[in-house]
């Protein structure tokens, strides 16, 4: 293992270099999970997208997904890269790598680590298409947010400060 | 304090940081404070950090801190 386990960055990302981070001789599975930017959604092309971040804290939220992954599926170790600027179709975006004895865990904490990942790190992505460009909000518009308070929910009440 | 807003915020603002003098204030206020400051802003889904940490409406933010508007997130 080397280098920081969670990173964000404006420079194209290596798979093999964050699996890299991961690998050790407890593991038995390495899965490694590569998202990519889609050009046609709902009908839509796409032609580019742009992601900005709150960089440090993106980071420190990268690592707490992690803690959390390690907390439900014990043994098993977390790496991200995500990148962040202009980004062209194909292009990787995000990388998830998690290491486990055993495979099971290793499927089942990479999913969650890109769950986690779209409700409480500060990244943004900007979508450019034909007809122009706009903010993504909530990804999917599948979750309504009466309360205006989209985010709160999804985090563990122990770690928002409060002076109730 | 220093506020840092991203997105869209960012961009109807037309900075991507400020300076106010505010505080000590709950984050309620903040935003009350902030919305009649700044009424075209849309800042209905927007959450707030402080120190890099989110936060509710009732944690009060002191004239020191880092204030952070967080649209909702749209990563991976």
């Amino acid at each position: 293992m080397s280098g920081s386990l969670y990173v964000i960055t404006d420079q194209p990302i290596k798979p093999g270099v964050v699996s890299e981070k991961v690998m050790r001789r407890e593991a038995g599975a390495i899965t490694l999970f590569l998202g990519t930017v889609r050009e046609i959604t709902y009908g839509k092309r796409t032609l580019y997208l742009e992601y900005e971040a709150y960089p440090s804290m993106a980071a420190k939220q990268l690592e707490r997904i992690g803690q959390e992954a390690r907390e439900r599926w014990t043994d098993t170790v977390v790496a991200v890269t995500h990148r962040v600027g202009r980004i062209e179709i194909s292009d990787i975006a995000v990388v998830i790598a998690v290491s486990s004895p055993h495979r099971k865990a290793a499927y089942e904490a990479n999913e969650y680590v890109i769950e986690r990942i779209k409700q409480i790190v500060p990244i943004w992505k900007k979508e450019y298409g034909e007809d122009g460009s706009e903010w993504i909000g909530d990804q999917l518009n599948q979750q309504t947010y009466p309360d205006g308070r989209p985010l709160l929910s999804d985090i563990p009440s122990e770690d928002v400060n409060s002076d109730k | 304090m220093k506020i840092l807003c991203f997105a869209h915020v960012s961009e109807q603002l037309g900075a991507s940081s400020l300076e106010l003098d505010l505080g000590p204030m709950t984050v309620d206020a903040f935003l009350e404070e902030f919305k009649q400051r700044y009424p075209n802003l849309r800042l209905d889904h927007v959450m707030i950090a402080v120190n890099e940490q989110f936060v509710d409406e009732t944690h009060r933010i002191e004239p020191h801190d880092t204030v952070v508007l967080l649209p909702p997130v749209s990563g991976g």
